[in-house]
C-alpha cells in the first residue's frame, strides 16, 4: 500500500479545498487576497505574464518579501521554487512558508531531475499535465496536484485539458489488466501500488486543484463543475481592472459553482479580466517544463 | 434527521464520509433553504476567514446564532424551541462559533460558545502534527490531526471540557455547541461524530 509521506501536509491540502489560492507579488497585494476570500497566498517574484512579456530567468521571490507576506496575512503562505531547486526549497523551509509549489511557472533549475520532496516536512504541491505526470511527482513526495495549464495566458484551455486527461486516465484504469498496468507503471515509472490504489479510489491520493490561466469567475465556475477541489489563480486577478472585485467575485464563484445565478451575479460590470493569449501562437510553453 | 455540512470551503466532503459510513443522511449546506433542511450542523475545517465570510454574506450565520439560541441550550430540553439546531465545529469551524478570537486579521464570529481561542497559535504548517487523545465517555484513544490549529486560550463557567491535549482544552462543549480544535475527519475516525449525534437525535 502507498503512503503519503506528509500526511500533515495533505490535510493541510484538505483544509484548502473548495478555496482559492492566489498569486501575490507584495505584501499589499497579499492582504488584498485575503480580505477578499483566498484561502491561501502565493508568493512569488513576478506573476506568470510578467515572466512571460519579461522573459529572463524566474527565480525563487526574496526571502525578505516572503517574510514581510507571512507577517502580513494570517492565512496559509505558499512560495514557489524553481523545479529541481532543492537549495531554494530549504530557504523556505527556513522561512516556514505552509507550502512550496515546485514549479513550472519559474525556469528549470535542473534538467534532470525534481526535488527529492519526502526528506522535507514542509508540503509541496506540484504542476502535471496528465496522470504519469502527476503520479511521479506523488511518489516523489509531492502531497498536492495541480495541473499546469498554460500559466500567464488567462486562458482556461490547457488547464481544462489536462483535469480532463487526469479524470479521463483515472478512469480507463479500471478497464486495464494486470499486465497492462504494470506496464503503465514501467511506462510511466511510477510504483505499481501507487497505480493500484488510483484505480481502486477514482481518484489521485491527494488534493487535485487546477492552475494555468484562469482569469473570470466563470472560468473557476467551469473547472469546479469539472471537479477541480479548488484553484489557484495567478495574473488573472493582479492583471485584471479591478483586483479587489475580481478576487472577491473568483472567491464566490469557486464556492457557488453550481448555482449560476450567484456566478451571473458576481461576473457582472467586472471591468475586464486580463488580455489573454492563444496557446499556439506562444514561444514559450510552461507546461512542457519538468514532466 | 438530516445532518447538513457547512460547503462553503474547507475539508467538508470528508465529514460527510464520516456521516455516510453512519448511515446519517448528510447535505452540503451553502445557503438558507439548505439550513432549513438540517437539524444539525457541522461547520468543517478550512480557512475561518473564508468561512467567516460566506457565513456573513448569506445570512447563514445569522440564522444559525438565532436557531442556536431559540429554546434552551440544555441538549436534553429541545421542546420549546421551534427549529433548534445542534452545532459540531471543527478547527475553523470552532474559530467561526467561539466568542472571542485572538490573532492577526481575526474573523468576526458568531460568538456561540463562550471560549477565547488563538488562531494559528502552534505556529505554520510545520508545528502542524498528529496526536492521540482521549475523550470524556469514549474509550479508547483517538487518532486525530491539528493542522495549523487554534488554541483554546479560556473557557467559561458552563463550557465542559471534554478533551485535553497538553494540558490545553482541545474539545469542549456548551449547550448545543461542540467544538474541536483537531480534525478526527481526515482519520475517518466516527466517534466524536457519534457522540455529537447522540446530544442531537
Amino acid at each position: 500500500m502507498f503512503r503519503i509521506a506528509n500526511s500533515t501536509g495533505a490535510d493541510l491540502a484538505r483544509m484548502l479545498k473548495g478555496g482559492v489560492i492566489m498569486d501575490v507579488v507584495t505584501a499589499k497585494q497579499a492582504k488584498i487576497a485575503e480580505a477578499a476570500g483566498a484561502c491561501a497566498v502565493m508568493a512569488l517574484e513576478r506573476v506568470p505574464s510578467d515572466i512571460r512579456a519579461q522573459g529572463g530567468v524566474a527565480r525563487m521571490s526574496d526571502p525578505a518579501l516572503i517574510a514581510e507576506i507571512q507577517k502580513a496575512v494570517s492565512i496559509p503562505v505558499m512560495a514557489k521554487i524553481r523545479i529541481g531547486h532543492t537549495a531554494e526549497a530549504r530557504i523556505l523551509q527556513v522561512l516556514n512558508v505552509d507550502f512550496i509549489d515546485e514549479s513550472e511557472v519559474l525556469t528549470p533549475a535542473d534538467p534532470f531531475h525534481h526535488v527529492e520532496k519526502k526528506q522535507f516536512k514542509i508540503p509541496f504541491v506540484c504542476g502535471a499535465t496528465n496522470l504519469g505526470e502527476a503520479l511521479r511527482r506523488i511518489s516523489e513526495g509531492a502531497c498536492m496536484i495541480r495541473t499546469k495549464g498554460e500559466a500567464g495566458t488567462g486562458n482556461v484551455v490547457e488547464a481544462v485539458r489536462h483535469l480532463k486527461l487526469i479524470k479521463g486516465e483515472i478512469a480507463a484504469l479500471k478497464q486495464m489488466k494486470a499486465a497492462e498496468l504494470k506496464a503503465f507503471a514501467r511506462d510511466e515509472r511510477v510504483p505499481l501500488d501507487l497505480i493500484e490504489q488510483v484505480r481502486k479510489a477514482q481518484r489521485l491520493p491527494v488534493v487535485t486543484f487546477v492552475a494555468g490561466g484562469i482569469a473570470t469567475p466563470a472560468d473557476a465556475a467551469l473547472l469546479m463543475e469539472l471537479g477541480a477541489e479548488g484553484v489557484f489563480v495567478g495574473s488573472g486577478i493582479f492583471k485584471s481592472k479591478d483586483p479587489k472585485r475580481m478576487a472577491r467575485a473568483i472567491v464566490q464563484a469557486t464556492v457557488h459553482y453550481n448555482d449560476p445565478k450567484i456566478v451571473t451575479e458576481v461576473s457582472r460590470g467586472l471591468g475586464g479580466a486580463m488580455a489573454g493569449l492563444e496557446v499556439s501562437g506562444l514561444q514559450v510553453r510552461m507546461q512542457e517544463r519538468g514532466i | 434527521m438530516v445532518v447538513g455540512v457547512l460547503a462553503f470551503q474547507g475539508d467538508f466532503f470528508e465529514h460527510i464520509e464520516v456521516l455516510h459510513s453512519l448511515r446519517v443522511p448528510a447535505i452540503e449546506v451553502r445557503s438558507l433553504t439548505d439550513l432549513s433542511k438540517v437539524g444539525a450542523l457541522i461547520i468543517p475545517g478550512g480557512e475561518s476567514t473564508v468561512i467567516a465570510k460566506f457565513l456573513e454574506e448569506t445570512g447563514v450565520g445569522k440564522e444559525i446564532i438565532r436557531r442556536i439560541q431559540s429554546g434552551s441550550t440544555d441538549p436534553r430540553s429541545r421542546s420549546s424551541a421551534p427549529h433548534p439546531l445542534f452545532v459540531y465545529g471543527t478547527c475553523a469551524g470552532a474559530i467561526v462559533l467561539s466568542k472571542k478570537v485572538t490573532g492577526k486579521n481575526a474573523p468576526r464570529t458568531l460568538g456561540l460558545i463562550d471560549i477565547t481561542i488563538d488562531r494559528n497559535a502552534y505556529g505554520a504548517q510545520l508545528q502542524s502534527f498528529e496526536a492521540e487523545i482521549r475523550v470524556k465517555g469514549i474509550s479508547g484513544k483517538i487518532p486525530v490531526s491539528f493542522i495549523r490549529a487554534p488554541k483554546i486560550m479560556r473557557v467559561g463557567k458552563t463550557v465542559d471540557v471534554l478533551a485535553e491535549y497538553g494540558g490545553v482544552p482541545v474539545l469542549v462543549r456548551q449547550g448545543r455547541v461542540l467544538i474541536g480544535t483537531f480534525h478526527p475527519e481526515v482519520w475517518g475516525d466516527r466517534r466524536i461524530h457519534q457522540l455529537f449525534l447522540s446530544t442531537v437525535v
